[in-house]
C-alpha cells in the first residue's frame, strides 16, 4: 500500500518525483497495485512491470545525481502502449489470436521516442482486433468494461487505453486512429484525445490497420499533456516515408470556429447535442468567433470510409500467413474476418471501379469540403459521437450500425486532418460527454490553444473515473 | 465463398451465410455513392502531397536484425530458414 496520491498530469509528476515526494519505485508500485485491483475492467493484456521497474530505477537515479531533466518532457511519466505498438521484448497481439504470444525484436518508433524521454511502459492495452471497432468488444481476448459504469462500452479501437487514462491505471496512452478509435474512446471514458494529422507522427513499427488513414495519437487528462506528448512523438525517422518534417504554425490571435451543420441533424442525442453548444459557448465567450458553415458530403463518409478502411485492411492482413511470426489465418476472429472479405470483394476485377475507385472519388469530394471550410475558419467544432457510450451487446451483432457510429469521427481521417477530443462533462446517466475540435492538416498548435482556454476558462479539474 | 478464397480464408458453410448477409447489408448502403456527381473528380490515395519519397541505397546495419533476430518469432524453423509447404511437385514425366 502506498500513502500517496498519483498526480494526473506531467508536470505535477515531474514536480513531486523530483520533491522526493515519492520514489520512481513507489510510483510504478502504485500505478501496478491499481492495474491490479481493476482487472475486472479487461484494460490490460500484458503488464510490463520488469521494464517498468528498470525505467523507474533509471528516473531514480537521475534524480539522486542531480543531473537536469530538461531533455525529458515525459520524465517519469507512466505510459500503456496500444496492444498495436510493437515493443522489444514485451508481448504485442494487437489484441488478436494470430499474434497470441508474438514478441517483437524492435519497438515502435513513438515507444522509443517516449521511452527517450522518460517515460516508463507499464503495460498493453486491450483494443478492438487489429483496431477494428468502435466499442472494444471486437478484442479476441474479451471486452474492456467503461470504468464510469461497466456495463457500458468504453468505446473503441483504443478501449483500454482510454480506460487506463480514465481509471488511473496509467497517467498517459498512446492510441491510434483511423475512423475515430482515439477520440470515441477518449469521448466515452472522459479523457482528452489526440488524432494527430496525418503524416506528423511515424507509423513505424505500429501494427497496420488501414495505410492511408491510420494516425498515431495519445491519451491523457489535459490538453496541455497531450500537446506535450504530440511533441515528443512527432516528426521523420527515416522509416515511414509519408511523415513530413514541417514547423508548426503559432495560433492566430484572432480565432474562428465553424459549426458544420451536418454534424447536428436528426439522430444526434438532444444531451450530446446540449453539451457542445455549451462548449460553444464557452469559446464564444472568450472571443472566438462562431460561425455556420458546410460540410455538404458528409452523409457519405460512412461509405467511402467502409470501402477504402476495409481494402486497405485486407491488403495489410494478407501478410499474416503463420510462417514467419504468429499463427495462420484460421485464428482471425469474426471482424478481422469480415473485413477482410469486404475489402477484397471491392478491390477484385469488376468491382473496382464501381466501389474503390468511385469511394476514392468522393474521398476527394470530402476532402474539398473541408478545404473550403479552412478557407474561412481555422478549427471546425463538432460532436464525437451522435450518443454517448452505450451499452455491451447493444450493437455487437449488427456491424452496419456499428458502422455508421464512425460518422463524426471518419471524415477527418479521410481528410488526413488533426482532431482532439475533450470531456465536458457527464449526462444524466452518469456516462461522460465531450466535443471535438477539426483544423486543417498541421494545425495541432490551433487545437491545443483552443483546447487549453477551453480547460482553462472552464476551470477543468480531471478525476479519475475509480476512487 | 469466392471473395473467402481469394482472401485465403477457410470459413464454414454457417459463417458463408452469417458473412454473406451481414456484409450484402453494408454493400447495399454502398449504393448511396451512386447520387455523387464525380464525373471531373479525381481519385485520392493520399493525402500527405508528398511523392516519390527516396532514401540512399545504402544498408545500416544498426537498422537490419540479425538473421537469428528475423526467424525468432516462429518455431518452424530449419537451420536459421523459415520451413515452408512444397510448392512444386516432383516431376512425373521423367
Amino acid at each position: 500500500m502506498t500513502n500517496f496520491q498519483a498526480p494526473l498530469t506531467i508536470k505535477e509528476t515531474r514536480d513531486a518525483l523530483l520533491g522526493k515526494k515519492f520514489s520512481a519505485m513507489e510510483l510504478v508500485n502504485e500505478y501496478l497495485d491499481r492495474i491490479n485491483k481493476n482487472k475486472d475492467l479487461n484494460a490490460f493484456l500484458t503488464i510490463s512491470d520488469n521494464l517498468a521497474y528498470s525505467e523507474a530505477k533509471k528516473i531514480d537515479n537521475l534524480i539522486q545525481s542531480g543531473i537536469s531533466n530538461d531533455q525529458y518532457p515525459l520524465f517519469g511519466s507512466v505510459i500503456a502502449h496500444k496492444d498495436l505498438f510493437l515493443t522489444k521484448g514485451v508481448r504485442t497481439t494487437a489484441a488478436s489470436k494470430v499474434l497470441e504470444s508474438f514478441v517483437p525484436e524492435y519497438s515502435a518508433t513513438v515507444v522509443e521516442k517516449d521511452e527517450k524521454a522518460g517515460s516508463i511502459t507499464i503495460g498493453k492495452t486491450n483494443c478492438d482486433a487489429w483496431a477494428h471497432g468502435a466499442s472494444g468488444e471486437n478484442s479476441d481476448f474479451g471486452p474492456t468494461l467503461n470504468p464510469w459504469n461497466k456495463e457500458y462500452v468504453p468505446g473503441g479501437s483504443s478501449s483500454g487505453s482510454a480506460v487506463a487514462v480514465a481509471a488511473g491505471l496509467s497517467l498517459i496512452a498512446s492510441g491510434t486512429d483511423t475512423g475515430g478509435s482515439i477520440r470515441q474512446p477518449a469521448n466515452f471514458c472522459g479523457v482528452v484525445g489526440l488524432k494527430p494529422t496525418y503524416g506528423a507522427v511515424s507509423r513505424y513499427g505500429v501494427v497496420a490497420m488501414a495505410s492511408s488513414l491510420d494516425s498515431i495519437g495519445c491519451f491523457s487528462h489535459t490538453v496541455a499533456d497531450v500537446e506535450t506528448i504530440f511533441n515528443v512523438t512527432r516528426g521523420g525517422d527515416a522509416f515511414d516515408s509519408t511523415v513530413k518534417n514541417i514547423k508548426l504554425e503559432m495560433p492566430k490571435d484572432k480565432l474562428k470556429i465553424g459549426i458544420p451543420k451536418e454534424y447536428f441533424v436528426e439522430g444526434i442525442d438532444a444531451e450530446v447535442e446540449k453539451f457542445v453548444l455549451e462548449a460553444i459557448k464557452v469559446f464564444e465567450k472568450e472571443g472566438v468567433k462562431i460561425v455556420n458553415i458546410s460540410l455538404p458530403h458528409t452523409k457519405y463518409a460512412i461509405s467511402v470510409y467502409y470501402i477504402i478502411q476495409p481494402a486497405e485492411v485486407s491488403s495489410n492482413l494478407g501478410r499474416y500467413d503463420g510462417i514467419r511470426y504468429g499463427n495462420g489465418r484460421n485464428s482471425f476472429g469474426a471482424e478481422a474476418k469480415r473485413r477482410i472479405m469486404l475489402g477484397t470483394y471491392v478491390l477484385s476485377a469488376g468491382y473496382y471501379d464501381a466501389y474503390y475507385l468511385k469511394a476514392q472519388k468522393v474521398r476527394s469530394k470530402i476532402i474539398d469540403d473541408f478545404d473550403n471550410a479552412f478557407a474561412n475558419v481555422d478549427a471546425i467544432i463538432a460532436p464525437v459521437s451522435a450518443t454517448a457510450a452505450f451499452k455491451l451487446g447493444e450493437k455487437a451483432s449488427d456491424p452496419l450500425k456499428m458502422y455508421l457510429a464512425d460518422i463524426y469521427t471518419a471524415p477527418a481521417n479521410l481528410a488526413g486532418i488533426p482532431g482532439l477530443a475533450i470531456p465536458s462533462g457527464f449526462n444524466k446517466l452518469g456516462i461522460p460527454l465531450g466535443f471535438q475540435i477539426l483544423g486543417p492538416r498541421f494545425s495541432e498548435n490551433t487545437l491545443f490553444a483552443l483546447g487549453k482556454t477551453y480547460q482553462e476558462v472552464t476551470d477543468y479539474k480531471p478525476k479519475l473515473a475509480i476512487k | 465463398m469466392h471473395v473467402a478464397k481469394l482472401a485465403k480464408l477457410d470459413i464454414t458453410d454457417a459463417e458463408v451465410k452469417k458473412y454473406s448477409e451481414q456484409l450484402s447489408s453494408v454493400v447495399d448502403y454502398f449504393s448511396e455513392l451512386l447520387e455523387v456527381d464525380t464525373k471531373d473528380t479525381e481519385p485520392t490515395s493520399q493525402t500527405t502531397g508528398l511523392k516519390d519519397v527516396f532514401r540512399h541505397d545504402q544498408i545500416d546495419p544498426k537498422n537490419c536484425l540479425t538473421q537469428g533476430a528475423a526467424v525468432s518469432g516462429s518455431e518452424k524453423i530449419h537451420n536459421g530458414y523459415f520451413k515452408v509447404k512444397a510448392i512444386l511437385a516432383e516431376r512425373t514425366d521423367k
